[in-house]
């Protein structure tokens, strides 16, 4: 069992940053997110893409945003569960919590803050009829373990930098690697789209475009994707297809926690704490709502410094506090770093 | 300030008359946010930055539209449920010739 002071479900910019602020209270942090990579939507979505809207910075790129928050919340050595999804949670008796994910690891904490922006990412699946038949019997839509494909043959489907990426590296992986797209135009990085030019050339990758896989088949487990090009139908013998069509978030389990949920959001108590109808489960971020609500980077962090007061409180009730300016206190790290102001130094005139 | 007046043809079929101002740099993806057409979270996910197709829809009337760019004529031939009059409602500035443009969304996916 993972145990910690706050137990933050989603590692997008407002559950980093609450790392920081819990940090300064001297409250640990895990993170819990189904991404593979901390950053949420900045990491997943759109890294090369700038923000012009952080306070302090004219133009930050969302990929740099997330580093920057990395780095600055690394002297609080936050934990972290990645890859899985946060599924259930249960009320101890002394009012604690456990959050158990889908690959079922536990974390303890006596607070909760869900952070989860518009909520965890599921792969989008393509509309053919008869694909979920062969779900982990040949059909992936996330590559967890490269090895899976050695000397398999695999077809990948989409026309944006993970299908180019994936195809690339697979090819040194895998027998054989189909690339199927509607188009004949990949939507992905320059170099990603030279390379697979430069590796289909070698034969290391058989391009297929522009088609779409209409049909699988097979005895108990993929064996063969019919694809259709301009009218013609082509079969494709393989061990796997992967189709990658990107992420999209869905609320998921969390809609089940009793939380009051509005419009797709967790209701919370925007005048105090960004608490939920349930005591000691906050909610900041992209994924709370109140009256005036606004999905905005800043307003969570915001939010994020307002709830690790609030938890500062209840997880000790009896401790009086007030909050510190980090230019006067300077940032203790749990790592036994320590950053503070240089001293001024006093001189006499005579 | 001006206004137009845009049909849009919601998830579920019902049909809704808005009136869109055209001063405020808005889209078809923002209007349809504005005016609650898509339950919040299946709409716009990505911010309008033609990356995600949540904001699909079809253009039922004859109006001329600004070019697709190559950012939204790629994200399409990612998207399901396309046809040869979807666009990306993010894309879609409004502007006063769009008076009596008429939209429908397409399904979530």
């Amino acid at each position: 069992m993972i145990k910690t002071d706050i137990l933050i479900i989603g590692a997008g910019p407002t559950g980093l940053f609450a790392v920081f602020e819990a940090g300064l209270l001297k409250l640990k942090c895990h993170l819990i997110d189904a991404l593979p990579q901390p950053g949420g939507q900045c990491s997943e979505i759109y890294p090369k893409k700038p923000i012009y809207d952080i306070p302090g910075f004219p133009e930050v790129l969302a990929g740099d945003l997330v580093d920057n928050l990395m780095a600055q919340i690394a002297p609080f050595e936050p934990g972290f569960t990645l890859g899985e999804r946060a599924d259930t949670i249960e009320k101890l008796d002394d009012g604690s919590f456990v959050v158990t994910t889908n690959k079922g690891t536990k974390h303890h904490a006596p607070v909760v803050a869900i952070a989860g922006g518009l909520g965890s990412f599921e792969p989008r699946k393509p509309l053919i009829d008869n694909l979920v038949n062969y779900e982990d019997k040949g059909v992936e839509y996330i590559i967890r373990d490269p090895e899976l494909y050695r000397d398999k043959r695999v077809v990948i489907a989409g026309g944006g930098d993970s299908a180019l990426d994936w195809s690339i590296f697979l090819s040194d992986v895998a027998a054989e690697v189909t690339l199927v797209h509607r188009r004949n135009e990949f939507r992905g990085a320059l170099d990603s789209v030279e390379k697979v030019q430069e590796l289909k050339k070698l034969g290391k990758i058989n391009l297929l475009t522009p088609a779409e896989i209409t049909e699988l088949k097979g005895n108990g487990k993929l064996e063969e994707l019919v694809a259709e090009r301009e009218g013609e139908e082509i079969r494709l013998e393989t061990d796997h297809f992967i189709p990658l069509f990107g992420l999209a978030p869905k609320l998921g389990p969390i809609a089940n926690w009793g939380l009051e949920i509005e419009k797709n959001a967790i209701k919370v108590d925007n005048t105090l704490d960004y608490q939920t109808n349930v005591p000691g489960v906050y909610a900041i971020g992209d994924v709370n709502t109140y009256p005036g609500k606004l999905k905005l980077i800043l307003c969570g962090f915001h939010e994020a410094t307002l709830m690790c007061q609030s938890a500062y409180q209840r997880i000790y009730p009896d401790k009086k506090y007030v909050m510190k300016y980090t230019t006067v206190s300077g940032v203790d790290g749990f790592d036994g770093t320590r950053k503070e102001a240089p001293k001024a130094v006093v001189k006499t005139i005579e | 300030m001006s206004d137009i007046t845009i049909k849009i043809t919601d998830r579920e079929g019902v049909t809704h008359e808005v009136q869109a101002p055209t001063d405020m740099a808005m889209n078809v993806m923002e209007l349809v946010k504005a005016y609650e057409l898509a339950p919040e979270g299946t709409i716009g996910i990505c911010g309008g930055m033609a990356m995600c197709a949540s904001c699909q829809c079809y253009v039922n009337s004859d109006h001329e539209l600004p070019e697709m760019s190559p950012d939204e004529d790629a994200m399409l031939a990612e998207a399901f449920y396309v046809k040869d009059n979807s666009r990306l409602g993010c894309q879609i500035q409004l502007t006063d010739n769009l008076e009596g443009l008429e939209i429908e969304l397409a399904p979530e996916s």
